[in-house]
């Protein structure tokens, strides 16, 4: 029998607001254990939370960039459960009323046509502390609370069930990720949980329209995990089907390291949250103004981005696709396509040598020593004839190993090219007297000669003169020489 | 003459003048809490620190610097928090715990120069109309050692009618401020939902909750209201309106008021001896010039079901952080994380809180939700109408506080659903977030004191303060 899967997915992005969701501590990652905490995120009797306006303004961000209604009136509610890293027994969130719904993101999956994936909703919450079993401080039998994390602020954006394979659902994945890293409302790091992930999944024999019974893939830390996982899953549910079992609806959590995904004992997720409209939150109220106002604000989107990078400097789609895949490296390319003719150039060298030397030296672009006046600087020395490709690179090299200025190094290792013309007419005519039997095998008919000479003229100039310029003169000359000869002849 | 038995009014200017300074006075009120210890109305009593405190008040009086309530002494109800002392909210699971942090109705009337004598007894987390509730045990009447004081503010209400104390604060969820003042022959003010900040106020039922005074006059409750309201970036559900000065609306006449009497106010189950001395308040008023208005609230018979729906709800998750995990009673012995949660709490909670968390959870459960949380919000909506109707015609409504008057320690302990239905009309004020008033207005037979209710429109606490101040001074 042949399957359908059906996948959804629910993502977190952790906010990078400067402080919590409801108090005023700081978000900042990797901070010593409950040093981050207040009376307010530690849920102490009598306090009461008050809503970060920066997360407001996050959230209409991400509803404009995915197209969302975004709701006049939302209601933050209390999702209530007990565990040690939660203070309040409550996670406030939004249930019945969220923040904004009915969007969609656009995938591009390499061998299919473009697709819409809608968006079921995104609504804003806190994220819960962190319980310690395995770290080597934690004794046996012992579990120590981090309550750091407790109040971070974060979106939940809850994708239509509208992948039928793990490919797009990784795609769609890393769309979203570019989206809120451009918008600048996260930083996208899955290893540090910074995004997370869940699958909702289900198969249906091909042709039936009815959903089958879904289960929910949880713990998947990384793009790969993401994919393997619903691979596994779509697998695990098409055997049971085909030998003829059932699928209980249950979570699973992948576990990366054997490559396999485990039901969760029932009892840890049957949970009745019992939600209810938190009374000690007014509801959010969004006007027009407002949303027209974060509007303006917007950073160009990377579609929008990738668009005019072909429009406006005139690359290829897949150039303007490596280069606005992060704002950074979008940022970088332009500015030092500002001051470069050749666009196409500056292309190369951004998509070659410094993306190569990134990932060597697992360098990030804000601290890339080769700026991107330096580079557009030694694109200008290329562009003018002034160095050779050769000399580019080491000039690259150089700069990056040490920071100095392109022209200082050009400089200082003698690469600068001779750009007087008087100087190579010169050099040429000097080799051409003290090789005259070779210049008369030219002339008379010789073709391959040309290439001692050209040699011998670079040697004249000690490979100071760029190959082209000289290649020129020599075959003007040479022609000059023919020319003279024939009428003699005549 | 026994200074303890002043009112802040008449304490002024003699501390003020140095007459008398604020330790003499701290002192007095020491020596009664200590020879009133019977009553059970203290938690917790200051007694190094308040007289520290007044030592420093003294100081800044002679220095012509002193706030404008110094050497007020004031008792608070331990729901409220005050820094680096025990809040336990009259329960077990709290006993030990110490608060980080004050209060932002504290952090005023310290500045105020208020001087803070103790925490007051109460039932268990707000929970109760009797004080019987309490882990601390039963708070007594003063005025009749074998009655109830009311409840839940039983312990600040008692503190004030027996003299222990200038003034107090209570929390007002569903009457627990007004039932027991009106039990205990004082004066206790609900402010409208909003008008002070809850910050600090360990939550019963969030959307009902208000702190407020319990005083010995009018005018203290007046003057209180005014230093603790306001806004509080803290707390989002506090009103961003500018703050009267309450006391602008002392002695002024009622010419020309319009009172209204809700009828189902007045209809069966309210005790003759308790409607007889309201009837006499409101022929005083016609006598002054107010007009007297027959208004109805008609969905009144359904405020009681409604407010121990939402107010359950509420409570079974605000009190869900108390799990032994963090701070307060851990059981020991346990075997695993879910155990733990499930012997911490059933050690840490009595009886009347289990019972409301229960029933908080229920009508909250998946399935029940629409039929009892939600039909109770629009309950709510119904019942906020009717105020708004009512109030639209009117200044004001006056209304008993209670059926009865106080009744007997032990005496409806074991029946909850009496108890509940003697909130009857108490708690349509809160599920309407409107201001309330209960002042002394006579005794029954037995000479216990009966109280009557003022209920104003939202954030007009001036018209009820008005009236009321006019009454206590017509006697």
């Amino acid at each position: 029998m042949h399957f359908e899967p059906v996948i959804g997915l629910e993502v977190h992005v952790q906010l990078k607001t400067n402080t919590k969701i409801f108090c005023r501590c700081s978000t900042k990652f990797g901070a010593a254990p409950n040093s981050q905490v207040c009376p307010v995120c530690l849920g102490l009797p009598g306090v009461l939370p008050v809503l970060n306006e920066r997360v407001v303004e996050f959230a209409t961000h991400l509803a404009l960039a995915t197209q969302c209604h975004i709701n006049e009136t939302s209601v933050l509610a209390r999702k209530n459960y007990f565990y040690p890293d939660l203070p309040k027994a409550y996670q406030i969130s939004q249930f019945e009323e969220p923040f904004c719904e009915h969007g969609a993101i656009t995938i591009h999956v390499e061998g299919q046509a473009p697709q819409k994936i809608g968006i079921t909703r995104i609504h804003m919450e806190e994220d819960a502390g962190k319980s310690l079993h395995a770290e080597s401080f934690v004794a046996k039998n012992e579990t120590l609370i981090d309550l750091n994390r407790c109040g971070t602020p974060l979106l939940e954006i809850v994708s239509e069930p509208d992948f039928r394979s793990a490919r797009e659902a990784c795609e769609y994945l890393v769309k979203l990720r570019q989206i809120v890293v451009y918008l600048g409302i996260c930083d996208g790091n899955m290893e540090e949980g910074s995004l997370r992930c869940d699958a909702n999944v289900s198969v249906r024999p091909l042709g039936e329209a009815k959903l089958g019974t879904k289960t929910e893939l949880k713990n998947m830390n990384s793009f790969r995990a993401v994919e393997k996982a619903i691979e596994y899953e779509i697998h695990r549910q098409e055997m049971v089907l085909e030998n003829g079992g059932k699928i209980e609806q249950q979570t699973m959590l992948w576990d990366a390291n054997r490559n396999v995904a485990e039901a969760m004992r029932s009892k840890e997720y049957s949970h009745d949250y019992r939600y209810f409209p938190d009374p000690d939150l007014v509801p959010i109220q969004i006007a027009r103004d407002y949303i027209e106002a974060v509007a303006r604000r917007m950073p160009e989107l990377p579609d929008a981005k990738r668009h005019r990078f072909q429009s406006f400097f005139g690359l290829p789609e897949y150039d303007a696709a490596v280069l606005t895949e992060t704002p950074d490296l979008a940022t970088y390319f332009e500015k030092v396509a500002e001051d470069v003719n050749d666009k196409k150039l500056a292309s190369n060298w951004v998509m070659g040598h410094v993306l190569r030397a990134l990932k060597d030296h697992n360098d990030s672009i804000h601290t890339f020593p080769v700026t991107p006046r330096y580079l557009a600087e030694i694109l200008q020395l290329l562009e003018t004839k002034s160095i050779s490709t050769n000399s580019a690179k080491i000039v690259f090299d150089e700069c990056f190993r040490t920071g100095y200025d392109p022209k200082n190094i050009v400089e200082k290792q003698k690469l600068a090219l001779i750009t007087d013309d008087k100087k190579i007419d010169q050099a040429i005519d000097q080799v051409l007297d003290s090789n005259a039997r070779d210049v008369q095998d030219y002339l008379g008919g010789k073709a391959k000669v040309f290439g001692f000479l050209m040699g011998q003229v670079m040697r004249a100039t000690q490979g100071k003169a760029h190959p082209q310029t000289v290649q020129q003169a020599l075959r003007a000359k040479l022609d000059a020489l023919k020319n003279e000869k024939s009428t003699e002849g005549s | 003459m026994d200074l303890t038995t002043f009112d802040y009014q008449k304490l002024e200017d003699k501390i003020k003048t140095r007459e008398l300074s604020c330790v003499d006075v701290t002192r007095a009120y020491l020596d009664k809490i200590e020879a009133a210890r019977s009553l059970n109305a203290f938690i917790s009593v200051y007694k190094n620190d308040a007289l520290k405190r007044a030592e420093q008040v003294d100081k800044k009086i002679a220095a012509n610097k002193a706030g404008q309530l110094a050497g007020l002494v004031l008792a608070v109800k331990d729901v409220l928090v005050v820094k680096g002392g025990r809040t336990t909210c009259a329960s077990k699971v709290l006993s030990s715990f110490i608060s980080p942090y004050d209060a932002t109705v504290i952090e005023k009337l310290k500045a105020q120069d208020v001087i803070f004598i103790g925490k007051t007894n109460m039932d268990e987390f707000a929970m109760g109309s009797s004080n019987e509730s309490s882990y601390f045990g039963p708070v007594k009447n003063p005025r009749d050692m074998d009655r109830v004081p009311g409840g839940s503010s039983g312990g600040s209400a008692a503190a004030v009618a027996g003299d222990l104390c200038v003034a107090a604060l209570g929390s007002d969820t569903g009457g627990s401020i007004r039932q027991p003042a009106s039990f205990c022959g004082v004066v206790g003010l609900k402010p409208t939902y909003g008008r002070v900040s809850r910050f600090g106020l360990v939550a019963y039922a969030s959307s009902l909750d208000q702190i407020g005074p319990i005083t010995k006059s009018v005018s203290d409750a007046a003057r209180l209201l005014t230093f603790i309201s306001g806004h509080d970036h803290r707390d989002s559900t506090s009103a961003n309106l500018p703050v009267d000065d309450y006391m602008s609306y002392l002695d002024q006449d009622v010419k020309g008021l319009r009172i209204g009497l809700p009828k189902e106010y007045f209809a069966a189950g309210l005790d003759p001896q308790v409607e007889k001395p309201i009837r006499e308040h409101i022929d005083v008023l016609q006598a002054a010039g107010a007009e007297i208005i027959h208004v109805s609230l008609p969905h009144t018979e359904y405020a009681i079901a409604a407010y121990y729906i939402i107010a359950t709800a509420e409570a079974s998750s605000n009190l869900a952080r108390f799990d032994g995990a963090r701070y307060g009673v851990r059981a020991q012995g346990v075997k695993d994380l879910e155990e733990m949660y499930i012997h911490s709490r059933t050690q840490g909670f009595g009886r009347e809180v289990k019972r409301r968390i229960m029933l908080g959870t229920y009508v909250l459960s998946s399935g029940y939700y629409d039929a009892y949380y939600r039909k109770a919000q629009k309950v709510r909506t119904l019942v906020k109408d009717d105020f708004e109707r009512a109030l639209s015609d009117v200044d004001c409504l006056l209304t008993p506080v209670a059926p009865t008057t106080a009744f007997r320690l032990n005496e409806k302990l074991d029946d909850p659903l009496t108890m509940y239905l003697s909130d009857v009309y108490t708690v349509s004020v809160n599920l309407a977030g409107l201001p309330g008033i209960s002042i002394p207005c006579g005794m029954d037979v037995s000479g216990l004191p009966v109280g009557l209710q003022l209920v104003g429109k939202p954030f007009d606490e001036g018209t009820i303060i008005r009236v009321a101040d006019f009454l206590e001074k017509s006697h």
